[in-house]
């Protein structure tokens, strides 16, 4: 048959292709280096990697668009190391990737039909972007046939499926509220099937990597979290890793921007930092090249690789807007009112209780004073 | 104004209604949840208490995030040991007193509503917790249910002990920690209203029915009328 055919034809190792791109042992040694310490990987982790790029076969990888702004993408092939672009991009068999590919129209599609029959059980199938779903799912097309539909017919013969960035993950921006297009992350429409999420807006270019290259290395998935997220680059929090750290511990907070202890690099958690509550590897990795990463350049982590993170805010205050009670509210500020409202109620209530309950009370007090015996009352009471 | 005589005996016995274990379980509890609340306060508004230090010179925050995991886990464990006695406690201390399960729940709570909030006259037959008091400690117990899932689940990121990790579930269940800890952050104004409306009744009852209301969380004993004992024995839905 045709696509066993196709299968034991030998492909090229990474490496093969490196060579012929014209990098040396060297980059690429260095190259295996830096993605097994991003991997988390030990001294011999380095000798893995080396070995699968050298001797394995590219492997088949179809990369979606769905509702996305590419961003992803563009992290990925500014990813430090140049090997990461040349040779994970440009030359593993990218055999379908909207934004990249060299065809279109028909023989866009034609290639994509050809991978998913060929090598139909070994693709790996990365997702860039969610799948508006329910009446809206037309909002998204391509070729003819729904993001939905795509993402079913070309999910059922992957060996592999990642979730790139928060659109596939958790649905960013698009899904936050209304979600006017139901947009969906993919492992809400993909239930049957492990699905590794790498989430950010958009991922760091290394933790993208560093997961293909694992799955290269070991072929097979790397350790995810209860949530999916490789723990290699997710079991952390901004906040743990975070150089700023030690000021939140001895309580030195940046109050306003133009605050001068923000240029002294005191913690921006009271100017909404979403470090405490976010996953991912920015204190350690940072970005463009190990270069800086949002709070070393002053802003507060946004939380962009969690769930719902946009309707988390404002992005500028540590407590979030009050579920259902609409901007400018609080919970401290919807607290205090409620606390007010109770102990407002509560003094109406004593005023009431001293005029209504008077004679009990009155009672209480005679009954002291002049013991139970009705008798002895009267005359008490006549003496009074 | 003629005093009137009072209408009913008011003899009074001397019951004995919460034992050691509850009363202490209640000033733990009280502690624990001020300090909670301040510290917890003091975590979601940090006050800027210093300017133009260098991190090294101190560490107050550090130290009132300590203060508040130490009584998070006070808070924990004297809860434990109250949900024992729920079970396994005298008859003012079961979780009947919290737990309609019967129709007298309900005619007693009626009863409380109607001299408590309607201000009709009355007496009160209870012994223990009166059936209205009963139910705002079950939202209590809710409340504190609520407050330990996630205040754990938010420290399940920051430890690895064993009993952290037991919470490990609680953080998907609400949508991430930026979530959980809001929710943590809201559910400390629950505890700060049922405080204030606590203590107010507590004190209402103290002075309305003069039966050592708020003394019987000190000592233990109450006083009650006589003929209440006996009416109880058909409002009992504690048997
Ligand atoms: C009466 C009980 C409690 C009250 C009133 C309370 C209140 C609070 C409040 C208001 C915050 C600040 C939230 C924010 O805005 O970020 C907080 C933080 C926190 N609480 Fe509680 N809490 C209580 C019990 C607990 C318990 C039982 C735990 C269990 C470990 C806990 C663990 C935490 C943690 C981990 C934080 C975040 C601290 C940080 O990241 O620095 N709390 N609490
Ligand atoms: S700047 Fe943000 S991540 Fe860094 S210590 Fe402060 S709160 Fe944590």
């Amino acid at each position: 048959m045709m696509n066993i055919e196709v299968k034991t034809k030998k492909s090229r190792s990474v490496y093969d292709d490196a060579v012929e791109k014209g990098f040396n042992r060297r980059d690429f040694m260095k190259f295996c280096t830096t993605m097994a310490a991003f991997m988390g990987l030990s001294a011999s982790g380095v000798t893995a990697v080396a070995k699968a790029l050298e001797e394995k076969s590219r492997p088949a990888v179809i990369w979606m668009h769905f509702q996305e702004c590419t961003c992803c993408s563009e992290s990925f092939i500014r990813s430090s190391h140049p090997m990461v672009a040349d040779l994970l991009l440009d030359n593993i068999s990218l055999n379908y990737t909207e934004t990249l590919q060299a065809p279109s129209g028909h023989a866009a599609e034609k290639s994509l039909h050809e991978t998913m029959e060929n090598h139909f059980g070994e693709y790996i199938l990365l997702v860039e972007g969610s799948v508006p779903t329910g009446d809206m799912a037309s909002c998204c097309c391509i070729g003819g046939k729904t993001a939905e539909q795509i993402l079913n017919e070309v999910a059922e013969g992957a060996a592999a499926i990642v979730a790139w960035g928060s659109c596939a993950s958790n649905g960013c921006v698009q899904a936050a509220k209304p979600n006017p297009t139901q947009a969906t992350p993919i492992h809400k429409v993909i239930k049957n099937k492990t699905i590794i999420k790498v989430p950010g807006c958009p991922p760091i270019g290394e933790v993208m990597a560093g997961v293909i290259v694992h799955m290269l290395t070991f072929e097979r998935l790397p350790e995810l979290d209860s949530t999916g997220r490789p723990k290699a680059f997710y079991s952390r929090r901004v906040h743990d890793t975070c150089y700023r750290r030690p000021n939140y511990d001895a309580g030195l907070f940046v109050e306003t921007f133009d605050d001068p202890n923000a240029k002294k690099g005191y913690c921006l958690y009271k100017v909404g930092c979403r470090g405490p509550v976010t996953y991912n590897a920015c204190g350690v990795t940072r970005w463009n090249d190990g270069t800086s990463f949002p709070i070393q350049s002053g802003h507060g982590c946004i939380g962009c690789s969690e769930a719902n993170y946009w309707d988390n805010g404002p992005f500028y205050s540590h407590l979030a807007e009050f579920p259902g009670f609409g901007i400018e509210s609080n919970a401290d500020k919807i607290g205090l009112a409620a606390a007010g409202i109770t102990a407002a109620g509560l003094t109406a209530h004593a005023v009431i209780t001293n005029i209504r309950k008077r004679k009990i009370i009155k009672e209480g007090v005679a009954e002291g004073k002049y013991g139970l015996e009705p008798k002895e009352n009267e005359s008490q009471e006549k003496t009074e | 104004m003629a005093i009137q005589p009072a209408l009913h005996t008011t003899q009074l016995r001397r019951v004995f209604v919460f034992s050691l274990s509850v009363r202490l379980f209640h000033w733990i509890n009280a502690l624990s949840i001020f300090v909670l609340a301040v510290t917890g306060y003091l975590i979601g508004n940090p006050p800027a208490l210093l300017t133009s230090q260098e991190a090294y010179q101190g560490y107050w925050f550090g130290i009132t995030r300590f203060i508040h995991f130490i009584f998070a886990y006070i808070f924990l464990f004297n809860f434990v040991i109250r949900i024992y006695r729920l079970f396994f406690g005298n008859r003012f201390e079961t979780w009947r007193n919290f737990i309609p399960s019967n129709k007298g729940f309900f005619r007693e709570i009626w009863q409380v509503v109607r001299t408590d909030f309607l201000f009709t006259r009355g007496h009160l037959v209870s012994i223990g917790h009166n059936a209205l008091a009963g139910i705002s400690y079950l939202f209590l117990f809710i409340l504190m249910i609520l407050q330990i899932i996630t205040g754990f689940g938010i420290y399940a990121a920051m430890s690895d002990a064993v009993i952290v990790d037991l919470f490990n579930w609680v953080v998907p269940i609400f949508g991430g920690d930026a979530a959980t800890r809001l929710w943590h952050h809201i559910f400390m104004w629950g505890f700060v209203v049922f405080t204030l409306i606590h203590i107010y009744l507590v004190f209402y009852h103290d002075y309305v029915d003069g039966r050592g209301e708020v003394s019987s969380i000190f000592g233990g004993w109450k006083f009650v009328e006589s003929d209440t004992m006996k009416e109880q024995d058909t409002t009992d839905y504690n048997k």
